[in-house]
């Protein structure tokens, strides 16, 4: 009869640390995707433009991670981009698709005419960055260093008085977030 | 005295100090005309603040600092503005630049601005901003505004100032001059900046080879009775008097490479700043002239010259006696680090020490270049620990993330690996050229993390509202539902 309950027991530990190494195995598994879904995120633009037609970078990460997207669907991170996916992951390098769309020659970021603004609103709602500041029926502007460029303000505008100007002429020592800071300041 | 001595790499090079030290320091004509370039600092441009036609004073403020990294900038002689328009720009080899120019009335008439008496009444932050308003930047060469150094290191406790007076790259003497003849002006300019970083201790260094600067400089310490300071030696290794390397040497600890002098509780300002301060401070003097060294064997009397800023460069080689005819190159700086002018019609801004009219002697012309033959000269005499033959193939390669590996920001520039090179490649130049493209790199990789931070927060904060949105009209139905039954 001991016998008989001493096998039982046995036969009960085994089951467990069985289990108990499984869960252990889809926990390391969980945390290596994590981290490769990171490293991945690291080396995109992080323009969150949606051209890649994810929700962002970091989804689109997520879905090259998951084997549910290809490593050439980031226009702003171009070829470079692309390669340095294709390095990651062990895969052999490819351009961008080019229906993904293009990108314009030189940086650019959204500008609103601010005459011509209405303050809806809904180019706010529409930044991904959080790189539009406003108040309801109040004129909105584009804090242009902090603009990635990705044109997703530009289709809600109502009154289509957004429009895309190359950085260099707009992101100057005087419109950076430091020097506006002093002007508040003094 | 003992003599610190920096732990490696380095040079040592003929001081060429003797024919410019000869002469005291002599005061050179105020200019006909003055030339001031906005961007004469580190940091951002100034802004001009008169209009074409104003009449301006001696010591009156032209134009305010852009940002919190830019400097005020004052008119160094009395006059009218008479243009404000590109010039010749001694920071920019001599290419034109935004400049303010002022003719002079001869008047020296002065715009008058407090003196304070007894700086230790004032609280240290009101002192700070108050050496603020002179427009001082770092004389020793790099020009980075001192309100900027103080206000990064202030309320941190246990700092050390560190008062660099090594002088280490040849020819150049004003720091040297400066401490021999104006000795009393540093040790008060270095108290005023004890008092107004809070600072415990305060070391003055400078090299072995300058003994006279050395007498000079103990016995205004003595006269100044304060025992926080004290005085100290380094070996005359060039450069010794590179901030990083100085506080190695100094202090025996090593600056983070990705950190300030501050993250080890240090902050170093160079003699002729310490001098700028306590003359604004106590006179009410802003900086408007400063110690340039004009010396080379292009030149016929080679000395040191107090000079206003904003005075054309010929207008001082003609104090000193015009060019010999052995000139071959005029540079901005010492004969290691320095630039070429390409025109001596450019003015002599905040940071220009020293004009070399260099000889073929001076400055040996450079032989045709040849391949790296991997000797490792350059990787022993690197002051920063750098491996410059690394940086070279890089470089050549403008690989980023390789230049990035091999620490190319770290680079000071000082011309040590260049000088060794039995190759003759200008290994500088290169950094130089390939740091913009690795700087340009960084920052988009930093907007870029900033970018995904907003990303992120934002994600996370409509997450927060839904939720919250829900609770609301959940708690609403709960309310309905007992108002029912």
């Amino acid at each position: 009869m001991t016998e008989l309950a001493a096998f039982v027991l046995l036969l009960t530990f085994a089951g467990a640390a069985l289990f108990a190494n499984r869960v252990a195995a889809k926990q390391a598994e969980l945390v290596e995707r994590a981290r490769l879904i990171e490293r991945i995120d690291r080396i995109l633009p992080q323009t969150q433009c949606r051209r890649c037609t994810f929700a962002g970078c970091r989804p689109y990460a997520t879905a090259i991670a998951d084997g549910a997207a290809d490593i050439n669907q980031c226009p702003p991170g171009g070829d470079a981009t692309a390669a340095a996916l294709a390095a990651l992951l062990g895969r052999a390098p490819k351009p961008v698709d080019p229906r993904f769309g293009t990108m314009p020659s030189i940086p650019m970021v959204a500008w609103i005419d601010e005459p011509a603004c209405i303050g809806c609103t809904k180019c706010i709602q529409a930044c991904p960055v959080d790189a539009i500041v406003g108040a309801p029926r109040h004129m909105h502007t584009v804090i242009a260093a902090e603009c990635t460029g990705c044109e997703l303000c530009i289709p809600p505008c109502p009154v289509d008085c957004i429009v895309m100007r190359p950085a260099h002429e707009l992101v100057t020592e005087t419109t950076h977030p430091s020097a506006l800071l002093d002007a508040v300041a003094s | 005295m003992q003599t610190a001595v920096r732990a490696r790499g380095g040079l040592r090079l003929e001081a060429h100090k003797e024919r410019s030290t000869r002469d005291p320091i002599a005061t050179a004509a105020p200019p006909a005309h003055a030339v001031l370039t906005l961007d004469q600092h580190a940091g951002e441009r100034a802004v001009p603040i008169v209009a074409v036609g104003e009449r301006v004073a001696l010591g009156q403020p032209i134009a305010r600092p852009s940002t919190l990294v830019s400097a005020w900038l004052h008119a160094p002689i009395a006059g009218e503005v008479v243009a404000i328009e590109p010039r010749p720009a001694a920071n920019h080899g001599g290419a034109p630049a935004l400049s303010i120019v002022i003719a002079n009335d001869g008047s020296d008439a002065r715009h008058r601005e407090r003196a304070i008496e007894d700086f230790t009444a004032l609280a240290p932050a009101e002192l700070r901003q108050w050496i603020g308003r002179a427009g001082i930047v770092g004389l020793g060469g790099a020009g980075f505004p001192t309100v900027a150094k103080l206000a990064s290191a202030a309320e941190r406790e246990h700092l050390a100032l560190l008062i660099n007076g090594a002088e280490c790259e040849p020819y150049i003497s004003c720091d040297e001059m400066l401490m021999r003849e104006r000795a009393d002006e540093v040790v008060l300019g270095a108290r005023i900046l004890m008092h107004a970083l809070e600072a415990r201790e305060c070391v003055i260094a400078l090299e072995d080879n300058a003994p006279q600067a050395q007498q000079a400089m103990q016995a205004a310490l003595t006269r100044a009775g304060d025992e926080r300071l004290r005085l100290t030696q380094v070996a005359a290794i060039y450069p010794a008097g590179g901030e990083r390397q100085l506080i190695a040497a100094v202090f025996g600890k090593e600056v983070p490479h990705d950190g300030l002098p501050r993250d080890i509780g240090v902050l170093c300002h160079n003699v002729a700043t310490a001098a700028a301060v306590a003359r604004w401070v106590a006179r009410g003097e802003p900086l408007v002239s400063r110690i340039v060294t004009i010396t080379g064997a292009g030149v016929a009397h080679a000395r040191n010259l107090d000079v206003r800023i904003g005075t054309p460069i010929a207008q001082l080689i003609e104090e000193c006696g015009g060019y010999t005819p052995r000139i071959t190159r005029l540079l901005m700086g010492g004969t290691m680090m320095g630039a070429a002018l390409a025109t001596d019609e450019a003015a002599v801004i905040k940071t220009t020490n020293c004009i070399v009219a260099a000889s073929a002697r001076d400055l040996e012309p450079r032989q045709p270049e040849m391949p790296c033959i991997r000797c490792g000269n350059c990787a022993e005499v690197c002051p920063a620990f750098l491996l410059p033959q690394q940086l070279h193939l890089n470089a050549q390669a403008l690989d980023l993330a390789g230049l990035e590996r091999y620490g190319l920001m770290d680079c000071i520039e000082c011309g040590c690996c260049d000088y060794v090179c039995p190759s003759q490649i200008p290994l500088v130049e290169r950094f130089r050229q390939a740091k913009p493209h690795l700087a340009a790199h960084l920052r988009a990789r930093a907007a870029a993390q900033a970018a995904r931070q907003r990303y992120e927060s934002r994600i996370a904060r409509l997450q927060r509202l839904e939720a919250e949105q829900r609770q609301r009209l959940e708690e609403k139905r709960r309310l309905a539902r007992r108002k029912d039954s």
